[in-house]
């Protein structure tokens, strides 16, 4: 268990500083990038391109092994079907994320400089997040919505693949 | 053209991406930030400790980065309260959609998943209707 945990935090620092450096934690560059219509600037096209092309190579190699180091399986979302619930869900990310010029990612990493804006922003999302699971699950699962409980999961594909 | 600009962008995706293969290589998971966020909002006591800890490396690295380069994080050009409504329309799509830009945008796409794919298009093109739609309003260019 704790070599689980300091991989995950390992990867979240190695992931943090790769956000902070990228200039995806500064909202004035990523509403620039999402310019198509105006003045685009494509600088931030550039940390995607890195990202998929590291990511992409290391995933086909480390999914050849039988099983990630410290678990018994990997965890990876199976699912193919495009469902409205996707198409929907996404748009309204990209309203978000176009309105403030934020994503989960970037926002966490610029809570660490205690911008008021990154808090805000960060409390919305959690807010979010939390009556959508009320939502999904119905009145019943409030409290472990609210992380008190340990209701069953029925939607792991969901959740893993995010 | 902004020459540094672009290779730090590029240095940072690499970094990004590589941060992502560790936590498949060593804890067998897609680093998903939203779905790790939400995971520690709703899940079984025993999955939250890694989420808990891959979430403070995140503030960590932020950290680090306020002290050696504040202006990495230039604040939203937004007001607060717009700023609260986007994170709750962030939460609330990234839930029902499923992922985010790192889960659908960058390990979603490296996998070549379909649903990432059409995902990211969804929320590239809303994204920018949304600030094409902003510049009209308040008059901008």
């Amino acid at each position: 268990m704790n070599a689980r945990i300091v991989a995950a935090s390992a990867s979240g620092l190695v992931m943090s500083v790769g956000l902070c450096l990228s200039g995806i934690t500064n909202p004035t560059k990523v509403l620039g990038f999402l310019d198509f219509l105006g003045r685009w600037n494509p600088t931030l096209a550039f940390v995607m391109l890195g990202a998929v092309a590291t990511h992409s190579l290391l995933y086909r190699a480390i999914t050849r092994r039988a099983r990630p180091i410290l678990d018994a399986e990997f965890s990876v979302p199976t699912k193919t079907a495009l469902d409205w619930q996707l198409v929907v869900g996404a748009a309204v990310f990209g309203v978000g994320w176009g309105l403030a010029g934020y994503c989960p990612g970037p926002v966490i990493a610029a809570l660490g400089s205690g911008g008021s804006a990154a808090l805000v922003f960060a409390g919305g999302m959690l807010g979010g997040m939390a009556a959508y699971g009320v939502w999904s699950r119905g009145p019943r699962t409030l409290a472990s919505a609210l992380g008190r409980g340990a209701a069953p999961d029925t939607r792991t594909s969901g959740a893993r693949e995010s | 053209v902004d020459l540094p600009a672009i290779a730090e962008a590029l240095v940072g995706g690499v970094l990004i991406g590589a941060g992502a293969s560790l936590l498949l290589l060593f804890n067998g998971r897609l680093a998903g930030v939203a779905g790790i966020v939400a995971g520690l909002l709703q899940r079984s006591p025993g999955e939250r400790g890694w989420r808990a800890a891959f979430v403070i490396g995140l503030l960590g690295g932020g950290i680090v980065f306020g002290w050696l380069r504040p202006s990495a994080f230039a604040p939203s050009p937004v007001s607060l309260p717009l700023a609260a409504l986007a994170g709750v329309a962030v939460g609330v799509g990234a839930r029902l959609g499923g992922g985010c830009t790192s889960g659908h945008g960058i390990c979603g796409v490296s996998r070549l998943s379909r649903r990432s794919i059409a995902a990211t298009l969804t929320f590239m093109s809303t994204g920018a209707l949304v600030v094409g739609l902003l510049h009209i309003l308040r008059g901008t260019p």
